[in-house]
């Protein structure tokens, strides 16, 4: 039966934007977690461990996601653990959040002036010290806008979830479209409601990223 | 016969008028120096003399071309009027032979091999003949400034307007471009330049024009002028070193 | 039960799978030249034109604010209804030309921007028209300027190219999941499946680094 796109099918859509809210909360966290785990290793001073950030950042960055959602589903389930889908979608976006979370922030780390490490150092304040006391504080601040920026990424990426039965946006646009028929109408709505998700971030990530310019002009 | 005839130009930014009505002529095979606070308008002059600043009244002819504030006429005017600037501004994706072949091959179609012949001779002319293949990059401030003059001289001007183009430079740099200017000045080349070198003008222009509060202030000779100046303000400013 | 891997079913189906990894290749290829244009003209375009700086600015924000799938949906499935038919493959070109045509667009910008005016001013004190000043002395050291970030986007737009599938285009996603239903090796197929990915994107990085040091010889500056 072919139903008219109403207003408990626009209801239906724009509720299930709580799913890719929520997607995206999740891997922000874990991805976060495990970014700047990844960053540490990355400008560590033991180079095995900066291979393996090294290796890490290349895959992710170097696979389509939908290959890190694909192999997480699938790696994790032939290891015994039979997750729910919106879990090992989870999983994947936290991957591939921590590859380029890990890159943006190894930047910021490494933005950090290298005489700021000298004059810690001069202060005898101990490696971890220096990242906590002098380095961190100042790479945080760098840090922010592109890390709100990839923000927006991560949201648009979490439609690629869709395809194993994850109901968020791109998905519920899917279902209404088979049952209304109406995909221009179905999917411009879809496409509204992740710009008004997206836009706002869009426009914050811009708007840190000049004042940053500006107090560093002053 | 003026080569360049300036009358009652005028040129503001918003509010503030730079030019309140400047008039002076330039005679073929002359050299004139324009000296003056920062601020007294000499650049300005200068660059309203090749259209880079549109003008709001008055007008401009230089070997002819007259330009005035509809702005026509200009690339005429412009293919005889060579500027070089404080800041060399070299195109840092060519090579110097490529920088100076550039508009001779497409404003004037000269052929590769004219062009490039163009580039060989005013090269040497500035002493460079070796650089043609260089980066610009990877010259000092004082062979990136001397090539900027060769690659305006390749459109083979009948006037050369020099903006402060000793200033970026290093003292010790500075010496091989003035030398270069004098014998452009020898070889009888017209022109006209903003500069803060004193002795420089002294020595080499023919007559120097000192700028004040957007007018000429005053102007002769530049032994008279800067052995007896006449003005107060020009006085002061010679006594008041550079600026 | 350890799980024992089996790869020989799945590279036996090695035919699919280069079908489909030259057909990623040719669409994403196509994608890439023509994006990189559109982006390219349309960064010019706002320059030039004022009038058309806002409706080239909402195009940018809305491409850049929603997913690719999304968008893929409204070109392949939505078009059709305002009588638009095209084939699944047309349908990924146009998707791809719009969805990094609005990236390289401000990519461009930027570039465009950096150079300085007094380059300009070098150039239009030379005679040289506008044209010619933006084509000889903007065009070439903005694009060098810009090119590595417009290489990590077209790198991104290969592995978006990956979502074509979900509009049953048979490149490499496509393929492998008929690799997939076949041989029940679904872990297997995916980790063939990625190692091609990463060949990919390695290579045209190591391309578009190549195709870089040829078009802008020079070595120019940051700033």
């Amino acid at each position: 039966m072919i139903r008219e796109f109403g207003t408990s099918e626009l209801w239906f859509v724009v509720s299930s934007a709580r799913w890719t809210l929520a997607l995206t909360l999740i891997a922000l966290g874990l991805g976060g977690v495990l970014g700047f785990v990844i960053a540490l290793a990355r400008v560590s001073r033991l180079a095995p461990l900066r291979w393996l950030a090294a290796g890490w950042i290349g895959l992710v960055q170097g696979v389509p996601v939908l290959m890190l959602l694909f192999l997480s589903y699938y790696g994790l389930s032939l290891a015994g653990l039979d997750l729910p889908p919106l879990v090992a979608a989870g999983i994947s976006l936290s991957f591939y959040a921590s590859g380029f979370l890990g890159e943006i922030w190894r930047g910021c780390i490494q933005s950090v002036p290298w005489q700021q490490w000298e004059a810690s150092a001069a202060l005898a304040l101990s490696r971890a010290q220096q990242y906590r006391y002098v380095v961190l504080p100042q790479a945080v601040r760098i840090a922010v806008p592109p890390t709100v920026g990839f923000i927006v990424q991560l949201v648009k990426n979490t439609s690629i979830v869709s395809i194993i039965g994850v109901v968020e946006l791109a998905r519920a646009g899917h279902l209404v479209n088979n049952a209304t028929f109406q995909p221009m109408r179905v999917f411009c709505v879809v496409a509204l409601v992740y710009f008004c998700i997206c836009w706002p971030i869009s426009l914050a990530a811009r708007w840190l990223e000049r004042r940053m310019h500006v107090g560093r002009a002053g | 016969m003026s080569v360049v005839r300036v009358e009652g130009v005028r040129k503001s930014y918003g509010a503030l008028e730079v030019l309140k009505g400047v008039s002076m002529q330039v005679e073929r095979g002359e050299v004139v120096a324009i000296i003056g606070r920062s601020g007294s308008g000499k650049s300005t002059l200068l660059r309203c003399l090749n259209g880079l600043e549109p003008i709001q009244a008055g007008r401009i002819e230089v070997a002819g071309h007259t330009l005035d504030s509809s702005g026509k006429g200009l690339r005429d005017l412009r293919k005889d009027v060579g500027i070089v600037f404080q800041s060399y501004n070299l195109f840092p994706h060519l090579k110097v032979g490529e920088n100076i072949m550039l508009a001779p091959r497409v404003v004037l179609g000269c052929s590769r091999a004219e062009a490039r012949a163009r580039a060989e001779q005013t090269l040497a002319q500035v002493g460079l003949a070796e650089k043609i293949e260089a980066w610009p990059d990877n010259l000092s401030g004082g062979q990136a400034q001397r090539v900027a003059i060769a690659r305006s001289l390749a459109m083979q001007p009948k006037v050369m307007l020099f903006d402060e183009v000793t200033s970026a430079l290093d003292p010790e740099l500075t010496g091989e471009v003035l030398a270069t200017l004098e014998g452009l000045a020898q070889a009888g080349m017209t022109m006209l330049l903003v500069t803060h070198e004193m002795a420089f003008a002294r020595r080499v222009a023919h007559r120097t024009v000192f700028m004040h509060q957007g007018l000429l202030h005053e102007e002769g000779p530049s032994e008279a002028l800067f052995s007896a100046p006449r003005t107060a303000e020009l006085r002061q400013f010679l006594s008041g070193g550079l600026k | 039960m350890a799980f024992e891997f089996q790869f020989q079913p799945v590279l036996a189906q090695s035919e699919v799978l280069l079908d489909g990894l030259y057909l990623t290749l040719e669409l994403a290829g196509t994608g890439i030249v023509l994006g990189g244009l559109l982006g390219t003209l349309l960064a010019v375009l706002r320059g030039v034109v004022p009038a058309l700086r806002w409706p080239i600015g909402v195009y940018v924000e809305v491409v850049r604010n929603t997913p690719f799938l999304v968008q893929l949906f409204i070109v392949y499935l939505g078009l059709p209804e305002a009588g638009l038919r095209m084939s699944a493959e047309q349908a990924a070109v146009i998707t791809m030309t719009l969805n990094l045509g609005a990236y390289a667009t401000e990519i461009v910008r930027a570039g465009l921007e950096s150079v300085h005016k007094s380059q300009i001013e070098a150039g239009l004190s030379l005679a040289l028209t506008r044209w010619q000043v933006f084509r000889h002395v903007v065009l070439g050291p903005a694009l060098a300027r810009v090119w590595p970030s417009l290489s990590s986007q077209f790198v991104l737009m290969l592995l978006s190219s990956s979502v074509f599938s979900f509009i049953s285009v048979q490149e490499l996603s496509g393929a492998a999941s008929n690799v997939e239903q076949d041989t029940f090796r679904s872990f297997e197929t995916y980790i063939v499946i990625t190692v091609l990915y990463l060949a990919m994107a390695m290579a045209l990085r190591v391309v578009l680094a190549v195709l870089g040091r040829v078009m802008f010889a020079a070595p120019v500056r940051a700033r």
